[in-house]
């Protein structure tokens, strides 16, 4: 019964909080539904015994994109009139935000206890059923079988790293020289370098 | 009883509203961004459900696998973005045709 209540209660208020990020004018609140979404994602996920998705997605999305958003729209000064609401103006929102996620952690540990939900049944019946948990058993899984794909996961990751380094970098605007590392790798002995025989006591022209 | 109609339907509902989120808000980027975030977290439950209701656990590591990928998506078109205000001064993507090489 508490199962029922907590999924019908995930799923309401994570599209409610859909059609709130799509439809805030200031994007702030658009990026602070949008975790509020993930929180209800994670929950449903959670309902199903799949933790370790449900926790990957809170570290990935709540603690990594949705402040790497947070970042973008603050620092691109848009909506400048909207932004200007200031502390009290945000402080319902951020009110009502916690206590929702309080009422639903409490729910939702509730529901835990009880006990997975029953999905019903597969239509087929090979499914071997693993007895450890969840995390050990992706573990298990993704370190023999999709050891290849982890690894180009790992690669999508570095290279995203790399663009978004080299796509946002600016040359810092110091008034000493700057160091030019191609130059330097390309420039061999024969050209720098020359060979003079000065004879004595007249010096050496440049 | 929860069953797997449930979060197929939930699953689709959030599909739908990411894609209602595109068309809405088609001049703030960042929004749309978002609403591909909310796109790829339908997939993300659909995987999970269905892992869940088949009891293979395939689905859930897909699930990471999308997960990945989001986040490398989020990063780069954030990137872009920040480079593409810094040039123009604003966001507006209705006129983005001047990016032309």
């Amino acid at each position: 019964m508490i199962q029922t209540i907590a999924f019908y209660m995930f799923a309401i208020i994570m599209i409610a909080s859909a059609v709130m990020v799509i439809t805030a004018r200031n994007p702030v609140h658009s990026v602070l539904w949008l975790i509020l979404a993930f929180f209800n994602a994670a929950g449903l996920m959670v309902l199903v015994g799949a933790e370790f998705i449900a926790m990957l997605l809170v570290i990935v999305y709540v603690g990594a994109v949705a402040v790497l958003f947070l970042f973008v729209v603050m620092m691109l000064d848009i909506d400048v009139a909207a932004m200007r609401a200031g502390f009290i103006r945000n402080f319902p929102l951020g009110i009502v935000v916690a206590l929702i996620l309080l009422a639903e952690l409490v729910l939702g540990i509730g529901a835990y206890n009880v006990g997975a939900i029953n999905l019903g049944t597969p239509p087929a019946g090979d499914a071997s059923v693993v007895a450890e948990s969840n995390t050990a058993a992706i573990g298990a899984l993704l370190y023999t079988k999709y050891v290849f794909l982890f690894e180009i996961a790992g690669i999508i990751l570095l290279v995203a790293m790399i663009g978004a380094i080299v796509l946002t970098h600016r040359p810092s605007k110091s008034k000493r020289g700057q160091q030019d590392i191609g130059k330097q790798v390309r420039r061999n002995p024969d050209e720098a370098t020359v060979m003079k025989q000065p004879e004595v006591g007249k010096g050496v022209e440049l | 009883m929860i069953g797997i109609e449930h979060y197929v339907v939930v699953s689709t509902i959030l599909f739908v509203l990411g894609v209602l989120g595109i068309f809405l808000n088609r001049k703030n980027i960042i929004v749309i961004l978002m609403a591909i975030e909310l796109i790829l977290l339908a997939v993300n439950i659909n995987m999970v459900a269905f892992s869940a209701f088949l009891g293979d656990l395939v689905g859930q590591v897909f699930a990471m696998f999308i997960l990945t990928v989001a986040a490398a998506e989020a990063a780069i078109g954030l990137a872009i973005l920040m480079i593409y205000f810094r040039g123009r001064g604003t966001i507006a993507v209705d006129d983005a045709n001047r990016m032309k090489g």
